[in-house]
Parts: structure tokens; C-alpha cells; sequence
């Protein structure tokens, strides 16, 4: 059988976005992944910016004056909403992947109810909180760009 | 869930082909055929194959969710196709795939020799220090309802594939182990007639292994059997890092029941039929 050529199926990256019927904590887990990244480079970002200082004052302003823009303003918002999504999503995971809030084995019975269940409340918990913090932050970020 | 009709319905398949022989990916052909309340998607293939068109290929044995043999992409969701009634899930169209993240052989059927293997590479039978015992055996292990329960759910798995279908990080690494052989581990780990988690944590905790899974649930989602792979892994991951914190109880093997003392054979039962096959 081995001689024949096989497809490679793999549902890669994209597969990740969507594209079936899926569950709602595997869109958290793409939301975390991109958010992370977003963080990530957000970082990067900050440590180039901040470090302008090193070139002198002038430097240092004209980037800061570049960041006053509504645009970048929005973009920090973005930050921070993914920072309040990850961080607190995160949480969630932690407390999952050390055993909490999966719950213990049980005989299935139809219709099966599974460990996405036992910890939904959790992650429900964790949404609002994510929810009100970033309209809190929204709120203020507004602020400023008015 | 589309709601449930007692009308028969004309439901068009786009079913995914792949002749490795002529093709050189895979494409959509159209078939419609009517549908009766309670035919499973199986039974539409076997309608097709039977009426339409004799080249399709699919896999199946049971046709009754107990072989795992027929593990499909019906409209996006990694499903058994014997399990699946098609009014349950369409009242139009129906897309019939291949379960993704496995190499197609030929239309739907794809190749699960990853599965076995990595469900192999996790020592997958109950590891005993006793070795005398296993080779001969004096009585019989004893096992509490409660130490059963530990992992009874684990043991239903019928190695359809469907969880590792639908597992996002499988789907860009091919070398995680992926929820049915991780899920697995924890089955044997936690059994209380077993010594073999020192040798299994060497499989799963390294880069591969469950701390590769950040909980997206699917393949407890689309589990047919109610497995719940993903409780599984979690409850690995809890074992492995209170065991690399040197805090995991000791776990002593199950003692050995003899056996029975003092009691008479009852006279009806007969006696065991000699052996057919020469005795070692
Ligand atoms: S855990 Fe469930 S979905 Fe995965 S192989 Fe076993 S029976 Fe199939
Ligand atoms: S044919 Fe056996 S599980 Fe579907």
C-alpha cells in the first residue's frame, strides 16, 4: 500500500480560523495564540521605541509625537484588549492544566457531558471579567483620544 | 442542529474525491439523493456507491459506532458516519470530507497509522514490576469500584481518529502526540494494577507531549464514545508536574487476591473440556 502517493490533510493555520462546526473554547484557544503574538510584537515594538532615549532627546520626541496619533492610540487600545483577553484566559488555563475545573472521570451517559462543561462556568467568569475590563479601559482610551 | 423532519428530503452530498492514481489533489463531486427520516450518513454512501456511482471509497466495518472505522468530516465537524443521521445535521446540503490532519489513501479514507503508532509509543497495556506475577499468575489483582472509576471513561475508546481530526495543534505539528494516544496514558498511568508511568511520563512531558495541549476541548467535543480526552490530558498534566515537584502520592500496585481458601467446587459445574492445543 505504501507505494501509492497519499494526500497530506492537514488542516494547518487556516484550520485554526474556522471553517467547521467547533466549540466556543477552540476559538478562545486561536484567540489566545494571536493575541499572545500580538503581545509579542507589541513588545518588541516597545523596546525599539523606548530605546530611541539612547539616541537622544530629539529621537525620543519624535517617535513619542509619531505615537500621539488616533491611530496608534486605537492600536494601544488593541493592546490592551488582548492583553486583558490573555491574561485572564490564561488564568483559566493554568488553573485547567493543573487538574482544576475539569472535574473528575465519570461513566459517559448519552448525551455526554464532558470536562468542557465542568469548567464553562469558569470560563464564563473569566469572559465578563475580560468584558468589563476592556470597556473600563475602552472608557479611558476614548478619553484620550477626544 | 437543524430540526428534525419526518419528511423524506432530497439532500445533496458534495462528497471530497481523491484517486492518488489520476488525481493530483483532491476535488468536490456533487450527488443527490433522497433521504429518509433515520438514514445515517452511512447509508447514503451505500446509496450513492450502490445507485450513483461504484468508484467512491470509504471505510466502515460495524456500521453501529462500536469499530471506528468511519470517521468523517460531515459539514465541518469530525463525526463517526454510521453515528451521524442526516437529517440530524442538514436539510440541504451535506459535505462529506476526509477526516482532516491524516493523509488521504483515497477518497475518504484517510491513514491512521499515526494514530496507532503514537498510541503505541505510549506503552498502552498495564506495565506490572511484578514480573513473575504477569508470567504466572497466582490470583487475580484486586481493584476497588472507586479505583475503576479512575479511569473506566478513558477505557471506552475506540480509536475512530475523530478526536485527533479535530485538534488544532495537530494541525500544525505532526509530531504532538495528539489527544487519543495522551489520553491513553493517563488511562494505564492511573490504573492501580500498573507501574508504568515513569516510563510513560518520558513519552508525554517532553516537547511533544501534553503541554503541547492548551485546552481547545474539540476532541472532547466530538468524541463519540464520551471519552473526554481533553479531562484525560488535564489530569496527566496534574500527575506529571506534582511528580516533577516530587509531591505525587505514592501509589502502591494493587495486591494480589489468591485464590479462594476453603471453598468446595459445586458438583453441577462441569469440569473444563480438555486442551485442544499442547500445553508449554
Ligand atoms: S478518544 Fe474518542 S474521538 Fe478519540 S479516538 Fe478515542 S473514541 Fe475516537
Ligand atoms: S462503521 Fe464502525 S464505527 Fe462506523
Amino acid at each position: 500500500m505504501d507505494e501509492h502517493k497519499k494526500y497530506p490533510n492537514k488542516l494547518g493555520i487556516i484550520g485554526w480560523l474556522g471553517g467547521g462546526r467547533w466549540g466556543i473554547e477552540r476559538y478562545l484557544y486561536t484567540l489566545h495564540r494571536i493575541t499572545g503574538l500580538g503581545i509579542l510584537l507589541y513588545f518588541c515594538l516597545h523596546i525599539f521605541v523606548t530605546s530611541s532615549r539612547l539616541f537622544g532627546m530629539n529621537a525620543w520626541e519624535k517617535w513619542m509625537g509619531f505615537f500621539k496619533s488616533p491611530i496608534f492610540k486605537m492600536g494601544e487600545f488593541l493592546v490592551f484588549v488582548g492583553f486583558a483577553f490573555h491574561a485572564l484566559n490564561g488564568i483559566r488555563l493554568i488553573l485547567i492544566e493543573f487538574g482544576f475545573a475539569v472535574g473528575k472521570a465519570e461513566e459517559p451517559v448519552y448525551p455526554y457531558k464532558s470536562s468542557l462543561n465542568t469548567q464553562r462556568p469558569l470560563m464564563v467568569i473569566v469572559m465578563v471579567v475580560a468584558a468589563v475590563l476592556i470597556v473600563a479601559g475602552g472608557y479611558q482610551f476614548l478619553g484620550f483620544v477626544h | 442542529m437543524a430540526k428534525k423532519t419526518q419528511k423524506e428530503t432530497d439532500i445533496i452530498f458534495y462528497i471530497h474525491r481523491f484517486n492518488p492514481d489520476v488525481d493530483s489533489k483532491p476535488y468536490t463531486q456533487k450527488y443527490t439523493i433522497r433521504v429518509e427520516p433515520g438514514m445515517t450518513v452511512l447509508d447514503g454512501l451505500h446509496l450513492i456507491k450502490e445507485t450513483q456511482d461504484a468508484t467512491l471509497s470509504y471505510r466502515f466495518s460495524c456500521r453501529m459506532g462500536v469499530c471506528g472505522s468511519c470517521g468523517m468530516l460531515l459539514n465541518g465537524r469530525p463525526s463517526l458516519a454510521c453515528n451521524t443521521q442526516i437529517l440530524d445535521i442538514t436539510m440541504k446540503n451535506l459535505t462529506v470530507a476526509p477526516l482532516p490532519n491524516f493523509n488521504i489513501v483515497k477518497d475518504l479514507v484517510p491513514e491512521l497509522t499515526p494514530l496507532f503508532e503514537k498510541h503505541i509509543s505510549i506503552h498502552p497495556y498495564v506495565i506490572q514490576n511484578k514480573t513473575d506475577e504477569m508470567l504466572d499468575p497466582t490470583g487475580e489483582f484486586y481493584q476497588s469500584p472507586e479505583e475503576l472509576t479512575k479511569y473506566l471513561q478513558f477505557s471506552y475508546c475506540i480509536k475512530c481518529g475523530l478526536c485527533m481530526a479535530a485538534c488544532p495543534t495537530l494541525a500544525t505539528d505532526s509530531e504532538y502526540l495528539g489527544p487519543q494516544p495522551m489520553l491513553q496514558s493517563y488511562r494505564y498511568s492511573i490504573d492501580t494494577r500498573d507501574d508504568g508511568f515513569d516510563k510513560r511520563k518520558k513519552v508525554v512531558g517532553n516537547t511533544h507531549g501534553v503541554f503541547r495541549c492548551h485546552y481547545a476541548g474539540e476532541c472532547s467535543n466530538v468524541c463519540p464514545k464520551g471519552v473526554d480526552p481533553a479531562r484525560a490530558i488535564q489530569l496527566m498534566k496534574r500527575e506529571l508536574v506534582l511528580d516533577y515537584l516530587k509531591i505525587k502520592k505514592h501509589r502502591s500496585t494493587s495486591f494480589i487476591m489468591g485464590k479462594p481458601e476453603g471453598v468446595k467446587r459445586r458438583p453441577e459445574i462441569p469440569k473444563a473440556p480438555p486442551f485442544t492445543v499442547e500445553q508449554k
